[in-house]
């Protein structure tokens, strides 16, 4: 009898735990990448936002080709991502409207402290790539279609060298922070955004410095846009609107600028029109 | 290894401060993971029973088949059932993609052939005079086999708890029809993954040392209603 009661009320408040967690206010869902969330950006803006409008946004961070798909898929209901490219082919496609600059950070060129290949020095992204391709050092690839990683693809395509498959060049398939990580183990040079190295070079004792920084073709470009509801009429548009409206206002774009991780490096620069 | 023990620090300061952020992490895991079980349980131990005490056409291929079914890869089932729940998918109407019901309902797939394998097995192996027994006694069919099924509630119980062992622990198709949503659908095993991302090896480990301790108190509390169960009988 004791059992059963017990089961009972196992399964009582298993019920309770269904009913009050269903059901909320209004929230809208983001796919975005793992360098928004990661950094922390999204929790510090985000309550900002809720707290004006009332409105939670949900996010979930997969890499940019993923995070784009989610929305055409019709799975999200804003996009928020880096690579403008990709963006505006979605765009022109109908799977997006009211695409919007936000912000930026740059990419930078990381590898071994002592510099072995001594890319120090040259201008050119490019030109690097040629030479780390020429060099007797790892390469150390995203390789998951992230816009890091569609950054990285663009460069070897401009440098003229077809890196798949060499010895040389490893291709990971993980997040940001963790190829950092397999580059500084296998003392290899590799591609990354400024946001992430700042915010986690100390952290995870990497002997790693940045070998090029500052060519045009490094600008990283964020943009957000709304999911199409000619195309999928379930998404929650006037919301997703709103939300793109805050992130380019005055309000939205000082939240990003006032933005400041842990070791207090400004992250994102908000470059909305 | 200092990491290892700052994680153990790190744990019990959180469990200690009861952060509301963990707890809420914590009673999202017991929620779709408790769900999974309840649910795999009532199908798997009804499957394993059927098939263990009638002959219908197919009975081998369906055993085989959930037998082979026992070591499905998890982020598989996460990949197909965010194919069939995604809006674009055929039950996309639903709305259920990135709820923490998908959740469950992936670990319900993931749980279902472990408990009804298992359970399968408890009651065939169960004396065949206790349901020849019965019958003479005169008990109906049905009541024959809910004597056998009640002979076979220790091998069922540990079957239901490998279910939940797996359904609790599991990571890659959580994340993948979950999200892994702030608040939402963040559960303890998805959370130990971001924070290995974000390079918190720390954090991560002291959240790892909680899920551990939540699976052994589970199984403990399970372990002595059963223990108490067989005392009382005897």
């Amino acid at each position: 009898m004791i059992r059963a009661r017990l089961i009972m009320a196992v399964a009582a408040c298993f019920i309770f735990a269904c009913v009050t967690g269903a059901g909320a206010a209004t929230d809208i869902l983001c796919s975005s990448t793992t360098s928004t969330e990661n950094s922390g950006l999204f929790g510090y803006i985000l309550p900002v936002f809720e707290q004006k409008t009332g409105i939670k946004v949900k996010v979930v961070a997969r890499g940019t080709g993923a995070a784009i798909e989610m929305g055409k898929r019709g799975d999200a209901d804003v996009t928020f991502v880096h690579a403008k490219e990709q963006e505006l082919k979605a765009v022109k496609e109908g799977w997006f409207v009211n695409r919007h600059d936000v912000m930026y950070n740059d990419f930078v060129i990381i590898g071994p402290e002592d510099d072995l290949l001594k890319i120090k020095g040259i201008k050119s992204a490019a030109a690097a790539f040629k030479k780390i391709s020429a060099g007797s050092m790892n390469f150390v690839s995203r390789g998951d279609k992230s816009g890091t990683h569609v950054k990285e693809l663009a460069l070897w395509k401009t440098a003229g060298i077809n890196p798949k498959g060499q010895s040389w060049y490893l291709e990971v398939g993980q997040g940001m922070e963790k190829t950092q990580r397999i580059a500084n183990e296998k003392r290899a040079y590799t591609l990354t955004d400024r946001g992430t190295w700042l915010a986690t070079k100390d952290k995870d004792r990497l002997q790693m410095v940045i070998v090029l920084e500052g060519d045009k073709v490094l600008f990283n470009q964020y943009g957000v846009m709304a999911v199409s509801p000619q195309r999928h009429k379930h998404v929650k548009y006037a919301e997703s609107m709103q939300f793109i409206n805050w992130l380019i206002s005055k309000e939205g774009q000082a939240a990003i600028g006032s933005y400041r991780d842990k070791l207090g490096n400004q992250l994102f620069i908000p470059n909305a029109k | 290894m200092d990491s290892i023990l700052e994680g153990f620090e790190k744990a019990l300061a959180l469990i200690w401060a009861l952060d509301r952020e963990m707890l809420e992490i914590l009673l999202m895991s017991i929620r779709v993971s408790g769900g999974a079980l309840v649910i795999a349980s009532i199908l798997g131990i009804s499957v394993g029973a059927v098939t263990a005490l009638r002959r219908f056409p197919l009975r081998d291929t369906l055993v085989g088949v959930l037998h082979a079914c026992m070591g499905l890869p998890s982020v598989l089932v996460g990949l197909l059932l965010y194919l069939i729940l995604s809006r674009s998918g055929p039950l996309g109407f639903l709305a259920l993609l990135y709820t923490p019901s998908a959740m469950t309902l992936a670990q319900v797939i993931l749980a279902f052939p472990i408990i009804a394998s298992l359970s399968h097995a408890a009651i065939i192996s169960v004396d065949p005079i206790i349901r020849q027994t019965a019958r003479t006694l005169g008990a109906t069919s049905f009541q024959a086999a809910r004597a056998v099924v009640h002979e076979a509630r220790f091998g069922i119980m540990s079957a239901a708890l490998a279910g939940f062992g797996r359904a609790i622990s599991e990571v890659g198709a959580v994340l993948i029809v979950g999200g892994n949503i702030a608040g939402f659908t963040r559960v303890m095993t998805t959370t130990i993954a971001l924070e290995t991302d974000k390079g918190n090896f720390e954090l991560a480990l002291a959240i790892g040392i909680i899920l551990l301790t939540v699976a052994i108190c589970l199984n403990l509390c399970l372990y002595r209603i059963q223990r108490r169960t067989v005392v009382g009988r005897r």
